[in-house]
């Protein structure tokens, strides 16, 4: 571990991520760094001057891993010597988390902490429609996707106005995102319309984007309604009591027929039904009912805890995650169907790839900062690197039109 | 009384606005207020401490609405008659009332509380939240000519969209016109981003119509927030004399416990001679919790400490108990303690408390402000109020003993407790009166009438056997019913 910091973690991107300049501003001195130490030892509030103070203690104290907080109104290293009141979280990107767990009752092919590339499908739709909705929506530009290292991504957003976010807003935003709502007891966990209107516009494009999601993940892929249990979570959705009733009838009956067929006698049913010559109010419910079951398949379920305050830490990107060993890179939304989990280097890996070409050049003792150029991280740190190049560039410019307004 | 800071913000405001149309003689044009500028005329010190008292009434029966979940359409018709009586604001059209008068009162009032509540993160919060809400009972039965003459008297920042953005962004399911549209940036409208009333794009919010209240709320709110921080960071500064702090720590206590209603021994009259032998029953019928936990603990010990007796002696003697009656009540309570000892130790304390000793002061049964904010009961002691000063496991069983009987039942405790813990311990004791006096009809919401709090343990007795009575009565009168006052 203590070679992975001294050699290969990216310290001087992460300042420059978090600092959004190269001279050390608030944004890196007043910012809380909590360690994780061997043994679950927890060290809170400790804050730093620049990188190189970061990159020592990170190595003096070698921990199993570190965590980013918020900027606050006073160095947190000094909290205990200033007023209670005059410490407070000012600043914090806005960070979701997305962990598979939360798709634990849908996806079939794994369960609990296992991830494979098929369960990777729910991530990376997740991904495709927040990215897409933070910044159509919202606007937010500056996004950085990271892999958690075992079964997660995390999202840091960098915006200026991002960073300025109340508590108060930041819940409003997660409320905007949320969709799934309701524990274990609950059937329908999609709520979202107002009386018996269309979806609302921001979900109807959400919609749009997962409806192939739907039949490919779920139906042709997980099969999730495949088993008794799971064909029955998907009858309390419907709310046509016959049709409920005919196609209980006929699965149990014919308990092997695919996930495929089922959507299809669902469909026909429907269609029979409304043949019948009922009413456009029922076509509309069972319209809507269907969105919702999409919806409730594949739309992101977000860790709103996370989001919704300003000092909730998160762990840093390319740390090791303990159990898997594997470094938190960060992801490219767009190519994220194709990122594949179980091929993100570990720290074992890096640390030979670093022993088979170390002896080649410099000779002996000199270790370079950027080691990292020498190993497999090397394509994750130039991503880090290309996104830190837009906040200094936004930053350019508005000390440029702060320049200008003199 | 103002910061110099504020004031100068003020003026700057003023040039920056330029003057405020106005198209009357009126001082001040419109009902509704945004609080810009302070009052800066002279002001008595008895105006001073009316003008915020009355408006502390209101917003603590804001306050507790809120604790009982009332819906916005119960807390106006709650709010309606409370409003008129102690803060009556009225439109431009009612042209035979001094509606100077009453908006200087309502300024004034603001300003004062503003410099009594901004002392705190808590009490910043929870002043926001209520007159924030004033603000909105006020917009909503505002005129709404008069309504749109004051949104046009400020400026919201606010862009309407162009036909085009909307036609982009809202497709239409009919052929009906889309009504008008607000662009704001999203972060000034949270309320309508969580709950999806608007539509979003690229950070701003298209707002509708229908939803424009919430930006102006929205404005208010953060506008008052800056502006009490800016206060309270003035307030040490302030070069302020000896008669206005006690006042405002009067006033920002008053939050904690509701204002306290003047309760006065007039009220007894009402009445029957009061004996003693009549206490234990009334106690079992009509007692707060406050007061039957120290008649239990009489009863259980046949004794009480100083501060109990003080508490339970002048609230008795309020209810309507002479002082001889009192002499005996306490006299056949304390049944270990030898009649020599009685009359020395005891007997000039209870005739003190009447007037009878001393200085004579006929002193005023305690309210609930005072039970729950002086004289904190030590190890020992029986006095406080329950709801505030017994755990919450105790406090629960208590209750159900009490209250058992009565109609309250274990399923009731959950909301009781929960309103506990925030704090609103008036409220509690609010929501027992009123499941215990549901069979007489009290409905949830209604308090001790009128959707008043309990504000006093006198309080709470005297509309319990008023109720009491109606109900006797009923039977021969046929239609007296309990409207609240």
């Amino acid at each position: 571990m203590l070679a992975f910091y001294r050699r290969l973690y990216p310290f001087k991107s992460i300042f420059t991520w978090l600092n959004h300049e190269h001279a050390p501003t608030k944004l890196f001195t007043h910012r809380e760094f909590a360690f994780t130490l061997q043994g679950d030892v927890y060290l809170r509030y400790n804050s730093f001057l620049n990188a190189e103070e970061l990159k020592k203690q990170v190595c003096s104290l070698n921990p199993t891993r570190f965590e980013i907080g918020p900027v606050y109104s006073a160095r947190p290293r000094d909290k205990k010597t200033v007023r209670p009141a005059a410490f407070s979280p000012q600043l914090r990107e806005l960070v979701f988390d997305i962990d598979m767990t939360d798709y634990d009752s849908i996806r079939t092919c794994c369960s609990g902490a296992d991830i494979c590339e098929r369960c990777w499908q729910f991530i990376a739709a997740a991904v495709r429609v927040l990215d897409r909705a933070l910044r159509d929506q919202f606007g937010y530009k500056h996004l950085l996707w990271v892999y958690s290292g075992r079964r997660g991504i995390h999202l840091w957003i960098s915006d200026k106005e991002a960073l300025e976010l109340t508590d108060e807003q930041r819940r409003a935003l997660v409320g905007w995102l949320t969709v799934i709502q309701g524990g274990k007891e609950m059937h329908k966990k999609v709520n979202v319309r107002m009386g018996s209107k269309s979806l609302p516009p921001s979900l109807a494009s959400a919609y749009k984007m997962l409806e192939p999601v739907f039949h490919d993940l779920i139906i042709a892929d997980q099969e999730c309604f495949a088993s008794e249990e799971g064909w029955e979570a998907l009858l309390h959705l419907i709310p046509d009591k016959d049709i409920v009733d005919n196609l209980r009838e006929k699965w149990e009956a014919s308990p092997g027929r695919s996930s495929e067929d089922k959507w299809q006698d669902l469909e026909d049913e429907v269609a029979k039904k409304s043949s019948k010559g009922k009413s456009n109010y029922f076509q509309a419910t069972m319209t809507a009912a269907k969105e919702d079951i999409v919806l409730q398949y594949t739309y992101p379920r977000l860790d709103a805890e996370v989001s919704k305050h300003r000092n909730h830490l998160l762990k840093a990107p390319f740390c090791v995650h303990p159990k898997t060993g594997r470094v938190c890179v960060p992801v490219d939304p767009r190519t994220i169907d194709r990122f594949k989990p179980a091929r993100v280097p570990t720290v074992t890996q890096l640390l030979s790839e670093l022993d088979s070409v170390a002896p080649t050049e410099n000779g002996a003792g000199a270790e370079h900062h950027s080691d990292w150029e020498r190993t497999s991280l090397k394509p994750y740190v130039e991503m880090l690197d290309k996104h830190v190049m837009g906040l200094l560039e936004e930053t350019r410019k508005m000390k440029q039109k702060a320049d200008l307004s003199w | 009384m103002l910061s110099r800071s504020e004031y100068r913000r003020s003026a700057l405001k003023d040039r920056k606005d330029g003057i405020v149309e106005t198209h009357s003689h009126l001082k001040y044009p419109f009902r509704l207020n945004f609080y810009d500028k302070p009052p800066i005329e002279d002001i008595t010190i008895e105006e001073f401490e009316t003008c915020a008292l009355d408006r502390l009434r209101v917003l603590a029966e804001i306050e507790s609405s809120y604790a009982r979940n009332r819906t916005f359409k119960e807390l106006t018709e709650v709010m309606e008659p409370i409003c008129k009586k102690y803060l009556p604001l009225n439109s431009n059209t009612a042209e035979t009332v001094n509606r100077d008068a009453e908006r200087r009162k309502d300024h004034v009032g603001h300003f004062v509380l503003r410099l009594a509540f901004c002392r705190s993160e808590d009490l910043r919060r929870r002043f926001v939240k209520a007159e924030t809400t004033l603000f909105r009972l006020r917009y909503a039965s505002d005129d709404t000519a008069e309504r749109e003459a004051f949104l046009s008297s400020r400026n919201f920042d606010w862009v309407l969209a162009t036909p085009e953005e909307i036609q982009e962004l809202i497709p239409s399911t009919s052929g009906e016109a889309p009504g008008r549209y607000y662009k704001v940036k999203w972060t000034r409208v949270p309320d309508l981003v969580e709950k999806r009333r608007v539509v979003l794009k690229g950070g701003m919010a298209y707002v509708p119509a229908s939803e424009q209240a919430s930006i102006v709320l929205q404005e208010f709110q953060s506008h008052l927030e800056k502006d009490l921080e800016m206060t309270a960071k003035a307030l040490p500064r302030l070069d302020e004399d000896t008669r206005i702090v006690p006042i405002l720590d009067n006033l920002s206590k008053g939050f904690l416990a509701g204002v306290s209603s003047e309760w006065n021994n007039a009220s007894a009259a009402a009445g029957d001679a009061l004996t003693a032998d009549m206490i234990d029953e009334m106690a079992y019928k009509h007692f707060p919790a406050c007061m039957r936990n120290l008649h239990m603990c009489l009863r259980r010990d046949k004794h009480l400490k100083h501060f109990g007796r003080l508490q339970y002696g002048l609230f008795l003697k309020v209810l309507g108990l002479s002082i001889d009656e009192a002499l005996v009540f306490w006299r056949k309570a304390f049944s270990k303690i030898q009649d020599d000892k009685f009359n020395k130790e005891y007997r000039y304390n209870i005739r003190h408390s009447y007037g009878l000793e001393g200085k004579r002061a006929n002193y005023a049964a305690k309210s609930c402000q005072q039970i729950l904010m002086s004289d904190q009961p030590g190890p020992g002691d029986s006095h406080g109020c329950p709801y505030r000063h017994f755990s919450a496991d105790n406090l629960q069983s208590a209750l159900l003993t009490m209250y058992g009987e009565h109609g309250l039942t274990s399923a009731d405790m959950p909301e009781i407790m929960a309103t506990v813990k925030a704090g609103h311990y008036h409220v509690a004791c609010t929501r027992v009166f009123e499941i215990t006096h549901a069979r007489q009809g009290v409905k949830k919401g209604e308090g001790v009438g009128g959707g008043e709090s309990v504000t006093h343990p006198n309080q709470y007795a005297a509309r319990s056997r008023e109720l009491e009575k109606k109900a006797e009565g009923k039977d021969g009168d046929g239609d007296v019913m309990m409207q609240g006052a």
